[in-house]
């Protein structure tokens, strides 16, 4: 950056396994974070935070537990809709049965029984790879949102198989509900979005992230020099779904309000893999990067036209957008495979050396 | 209690009573469909042999295809010139996928080829749709569509007449492979790319002929699917139906893409006519991928998958 690291030695081991060793770096962040939770809930009105913000950073929570299971342990997943859904109606079901269950725990605990689904749906993991385990996936995708459609139990046998979250408050403050206000909301989004990058971060660059990097990079080869490949996998897999179940919990809760299977289909899965990639696999900053981008776009691609003073018929426009978005995606990929991560990455390094060229 | 029964016990007792007629007709319905899923397969293995590209696209391609068609039959062109003319689009779509995609995409890893293939996935649908417009379309090729008595079972003329052409393709297409140089040239890439480039095969033009090939069986897939249902969006995920099967017949196998079309085409009719009243219906959507996951955990390759065989 603008700015040098010289002078700062490190004098103990956990100064130098530091997550930010740089000084300046912990003074940027700490000021991203203080931003996030001061400012923008002053100055953001309702529907940046409630269109804009709250989504974005539910998705940025997906995206790092999918960042998680094929970023760092090489395990291509297109069910990522499939285990939010598991998250969002597990998380209903719990705050309905024992209303007198404090919401938090319920977002936690939706985000277990998620990890316990990903499990099952991770055992194919051991005997196949690559594109046959992607499609094995897929079966997790539509299996489990047809049952949550079939299975009246999951919505309370209403007649519209719509699941709606009911208000819960903490410690007096109204968290999720129709009178929940969006600054709450997204108070309590940003907390576990912060948080759980956090573990993320912590988790990959440990023991277990290791071991996952080695799966990822030659499984057969980590397997001889000791990794146990079932448990790191099927590993990846609960940690990875238990960030994708508390996500869904709170896109129900927080940003949807009701919801139906809908919310939780194939796309989804395809819009959160399309995150990581473009955000840069195996790497958290990327997954928050990428989220943020591909969460953007197409509200940019929607606003673009009128801010230049064009107009254009609804349907004609809508498809516009998904064909420019495609090709966006396309040329993204061209130009920078390994993501918007590589991309900061670079221009730090520039930015260091600015204004030498050397 | 009673849902066991009604699982394990009730759909056998059906079939015996059902026996020969019905079943045979559920049987054949089911093969009848099994030849479409096969169709779409093909396309995804054609290419995934020739350049390792785990084509997402084949869907769009089929809606892309149909749409052209329809939208062309609409401005008065016979049949047989937007056929032609479809095929000729479909070609140049090829020429531009390498040209503009592919070719920058060399030596990128499988997950990235594949993200750029959804990528035009997007692309085709809003392209598509952009030109010719998102109502349903109604196809008409002129083909009857009455009922038709074999041996006591009844069928659909369309359904039977589609499904003998769609084998004539098939068989078509395995000459082609088999016999025409072009189709060794294929075989040979598909088999090593790099000793395929050493002994003289331009890549880039085998690349261009396989997504062509796979453009063709699309147009093919899109008019058969088009006519039965019309021509919409949904057109475009059957390319999800096609899916199971690849895994059931192996991502490199043309007799696996073929075999598995009809296994899946057929265990999803008998499970959704016996099976599906007891779990509540509907279960089309899942069960060929359920079927093709249980077949997994006993071959991991599939059913005529090439042995993997992992070295360090």
């Amino acid at each position: 950056m603008l700015y040098r690291e010289t002078g700062q030695f490190k004098t103990t081991y956990a100064a130098d396994q530091a997550i930010f060793p740089i000084f300046q770096d912990r003074v940027f962040l700490f000021a991203i974070i203080a931003f996030a939770y001061i400012v923008i809930p002053l100055i953001a009105s309702e529907y940046w935070l409630q269109a804009v913000l709250i989504p974005l950073l539910i998705f940025a929570i997906a995206a790092v537990g999918l960042n998680i299971l094929t970023g760092y342990a090489g395990q291509l997943s297109l069910g990522t809709g499939a285990f939010m859904a598991v998250g969002a109606y597990s998380a209903y079901k719990l705050a309905t049965g024992f209303p007198e269950l404090n919401i938090i725990v319920v977002f936690i605990l939706s985000g277990v029984s998620a990890a316990l689904i990903g499990i099952i749906f991770g055992l194919p993991s051991l005997r196949i790879k690559g594109f046959y385990l992607a499609v094995a996936t897929l079966a997790a995708q539509f299996f489990l949102i047809w049952m949550f459609n079939r299975v009246p139990w999951w919505y309370n046998y209403n007649s519209s198989g719509t699941i709606i979250a009911p208000p819960r408050e903490v410690a007096g403050v109204m968290l999720t509900g129709p009178t929940a206000t969006a600054e709450t909301r997204y108070l309590l989004v940003l907390t576990f979005c912060i948080l759980g990058g956090l573990l993320a971060k912590n988790l990959v660059r440990g023991r277990v992230g290791r071991h996952w990097m080695a799966i990822r990079d030659m499984d057969i080869a980590a397997e001889i020099i000791g990794i146990r490949l079932l448990p790191n996998k099927l590993l990846a897999f609960a940690i990875s779904s238990f960030y994708c179940g508390v996500a869904g919990a709170l896109l129900l809760f927080s940003y949807l309000g009701s919801a139906e299977t809908e919310a939780f289909d194939i796309f989804v899965s395809f819009e959160v893999l399309f995150m990581i990639i473009i955000g840069g696999l195996g790497s958290i900053l990327g997954a928050y990067l990428g989220a943020a981008f591909i969460w953007l776009l197409p509200i940019f691609l929607t606003n673009a036209p009128q801010l230049v003073g064009l107009s254009m018929p609804v349907d004609f426009q809508k498809h516009l957008e998904v064909m420019i978005f495609g090709s966006l995606i396309v040329v993204f990929l061209i130009f920078e495979p390994a993501g918007l991560a590589r991309l900061w990455q670079i221009g730090k390094e520039k930015l260091r050396r600015w204004p030498f060229p050397y | 209690m009673e849902f066991l029964e009604s699982v394990t016990i009730t759909p056998f007792v059906m079939i015996a009573q059902d026996f020969p007629v019905f079943f045979g007709e559920v049987v054949f319905n089911g093969l009848l469909t099994g030849v479409l899923y096969s169709l779409v397969a093909l396309g995804f293995v054609l290419i995934f042999k020739a350049s390792g590209v785990f084509n997402f696209a084949q869907g769009a391609m089929v809606l892309f295809a149909a749409l052209t068609l329809v939208g062309l039959m609409e401005l008065g062109l016979p049949v047989w010139l937007a056929f032609i003319v479809t095929m000729a689009a479909m070609v140049a779509l090829a020429y531009l996928v390498e040209l503009l995609v592919l070719r920058h995409l060399i030596n990128q890893p499988d997950i990235i080829l594949f993200m750029s293939t959804i990528g035009l996935t997007f692309f085709l649908e809003g392209f598509g749709e952009t030109l010719w417009g998102s109502n349903v379309k109604k196809l008409d090729i002129g083909i009857p569509d009455v009922p038709v008595d074999v041996a006591g079972m009844l069928f659909n003329s369309f359904d039977l007449i589609a499904a003998i052409a769609c084998a004539l393709l098939v068989t078509g297409l395995a000459f082609f492979f088999q016999y025409t140089p072009t189709g060794r040239a294929l075989r040979a890439v598909a088999d090593d790319h790099q000793a395929a480039l050493s002994v003289g095969i331009p890549l880039k033009k085998i690349w261009i002929i396989v997504w062509s090939v796979a453009g063709i069986v699309a147009l093919v897939a899109g008019i058969v699917w088009g006519a039965k249902s019309g021509v919409q969006f949904s057109l475009s995920l059957i390319a999800l139906k096609a899916l199971p099967v690849l895994i059931l017949g192996g991502f490199t196998s043309v007799p696996g893409a073929i075999v598995g079309g009809l296994i899946i085409g057929v265990g999803e009719k008998i499970a959704e006519v016996y099976w599906g009243p007891a779990v509540g219906g509907a279960i089309e959507n899942w069960f060929a991928y359920v079927l093709a996951l249980a077949f997994l955990f006993v071959r991991p390759q599939g059913l005529f998958g090439e042995r993997i065989i992992e070295r360090v």
